[in-house]
């Protein structure tokens, strides 16, 4: 099935620098590859970049900033293939910003083929 | 359901009782089947149904085998209704068919509970919502002895209960249990569930304590049902542990429902049975040399139960034991009763020192009160045994206890 691993952290908490993250970042993507367990995955701009949008009696509202003013912000996604919620949260539990933010992972809904 | 005549409702009343003590097995077949708590619970209850109107006149060569064989069929039948209505991919009626030689002796169904308790405990559900689901499927207790039993309404059990199976069939619990190094990660939450019913049987007396000592029962099977299956020295740790704090349970209350301390229990009481046979579990499991959290809080309470009265118990081993337990629970409680421990071999003012570096930590915690007072008492320090006496009978709730500290008041007053 597949799952979605939702990357949250306070923007500059990181326990390492830069370099070192994206680095074992660049590591965790090889090892999801491998594993044939890769189906996406992105780093997102900081919050300060986020547009929120919402349309309310046909009319868009356009809001500065991220949906909900939290401490952590959403930075990151990977979609995954795994065969249970176990190897998911194996999986989630190496994805770097686990060990200072949180990673928060929800299966992806089936849709049943339209009959 | 027909309950008039006499004979049916004897019926009704054995059903009960196998209900109760297969209705575990049954379930845990199921689900393997259709992965759907929910589905198979439905099906399981249609069969009990149907066993009340056909029994009486027809009875099956195995029940067992009856109800299950029943439960599969209305399970396909629930599906193939539900189908109807809506499209229903993650349920495949294949698979549940049932298979053209169907298991006639007990001995070929297979036991697959162990999957169950670890699906019922698997660390994303809640610890409130472990338990319940783990009462509900491994022990066959109804959702409304549940809630009487946690002092909750039946209908936010229910919720509780729905919640769980949802989480389950939507968020990709495995229906398996762990292998390799997973396993012992994944025993802890099984192990502190179990404890926890324990538990909840001896927190709290409010008129409930009939429901609640149940609970110590169905803690005490779930263990036993667990080290039958997987046979963890730590889970015989834990089964030990609760048969030895059983054997006191008749001491552990007055007639007035309250808890009295170990220390001044009737020691004649004690459940003798009891106390052999949780020994005899932990000798075996200790020899395997993988001690743990339970094993040894399980050896400590051994001990207390082999000592003749408190004066004569081992307080030297039992000093080692806390400091072994104190590596796998570091807690300043566990610090405290080793500290006591050693306090109560003689070496007063060396425990008093050591009390010191944990005073902050257990500010809040009574029997630190109590338990410093008599170690001021010991050392001659009467006013400082008093002002902790004070305190520590303005903490507790105890009536029994409340009178023993303020006797030791009177003492050095």
């Amino acid at each position: 099935m597949q799952f979605i691993a939702l990357i949250y952290d306070v923007e500059g908490s990181e326990d390492v620098d830069w370099d070192t993250l994206m680095e074992q970042y660049g590591e965790f993507s090889a090892g999801l590859t491998e594993a044939g367990s890769m189906l996406g995955g992105e780093a997102l701009e900081p919050v300060s970049t986020a547009t929120s949008v919402r349309v309310r009696n046909g009319k868009t509202e356009i809001i500065d900033g991220p949906f909900a003013e939290t401490k952590e912000q959403l930075g990151g996604f990977y979609l995954m293939e795994c065969k249970d919620l176990d190897e998911a949260i194996k999986w989630a539990a190496k994805i770097p910003t686990a060990r200072y933010g949180t990673v928060e992972i929800r299966p992806v809904m089936v849709f049943d083929g339209g009959q | 359901m027909v309950g008039n005549k006499p004979e049916s409702m004897v019926k009704d009343l054995d059903l009960a009782q196998l209900f109760r003590a297969e209705s575990g097995r049954i379930l845990a077949i199921l689900v393997s089947e259709c992965r759907d708590i929910q589905l198979a619970e439905d099906a399981l209850q249609d069969a009990c149904i149907q066993a009340t109107q056909q029994w009486p006149t027809a009875p099956p060569r195995n029940q067992v085998a009856w109800l299950l064989k029943a439960s599969r069929r209305r399970m396909i039948d629930r599906v193939r209704a539900a189908s109807r209505h809506r499209n229903l991919n993650a349920l495949h009626i294949d698979s549940i068919e049932p298979a053209e030689n169907e298991p006639e002796c007990e001995q070929e169904i297979p036991d697959e509970r162990l999957k169950l308790i670890f699906t019922c405990c698997h660390p994303s559900l809640n610890q409130n919502a472990q338990v319940a689901l783990t009462l509900k499927t491994v022990c066959g207790l109804s959702t409304l002895e549940i809630a009487r039993a946690y002092l909750s309404s039946e209908t936010a059990m229910q919720q509780r209960l729905v919640r769980a199976k949802n989480k389950i069939c939507s968020a990709g619990i495995a229906y398996k249990v762990p292998e390799g190094e997973d396993l012992a990660a994944r025993l802890e939450p099984v192990l502190t569930t179990i404890y926890l019913i324990f538990n909840e049987s001896y927190s709290a007396y409010s008129g409930q304590s009939l429901t609640r000592e149940d609970l110590g029962d169905e803690a005490i099977r779930l263990a036993r049902i667990l080290y039958e299956l997987l046979p963890e020295p730590e889970v015989g740790g834990l089964l030990a542990l609760m048969l030895l704090h059983q054997s006191r349970h008749s001491s552990r209350s007055s007639e007035h429902d309250k808890f009295v301390p170990l220390q001044y229990q009737d020691r004649a009481t004690w459940d003798q049975e009891k106390i052999s046979l949780g020994r005899r579990i932990l000798l075996g499991c200790l020899s395997q040399n993988r001690a743990g959290k339970y094993q040894l809080q399980a050896a400590i309470s051994a001990l207390h139960a082999e000592a003749a009265n408190w004066d004569e118990t081992d307080w030297q081993q039992i000093q080692l034991l806390y400091a072994e337990l104190y590596k796998h629970m570091p807690s300043p409680i566990v610090k405290l009763n080793g500290i006591l421990a050693m306090a109560h071999q003689g070496k007063v003012a060396k425990a008093m020192e050591y009390l010191k570096p944990i005073a902050t930590e257990l500010d809040n915690y009574q029997p630190f009160y109590a338990a410093k007072a008599d170690l001021h008492a010991k050392l001659g320090q009467n006013e400082e045994a008093k002002q902790c006496y004070k305190r520590a009978i303005s903490m507790s709730n105890n009536n029994i206890e409340q009178t023993f500290l303020e006797s030791r008041l009177k003492e050095i007053s």
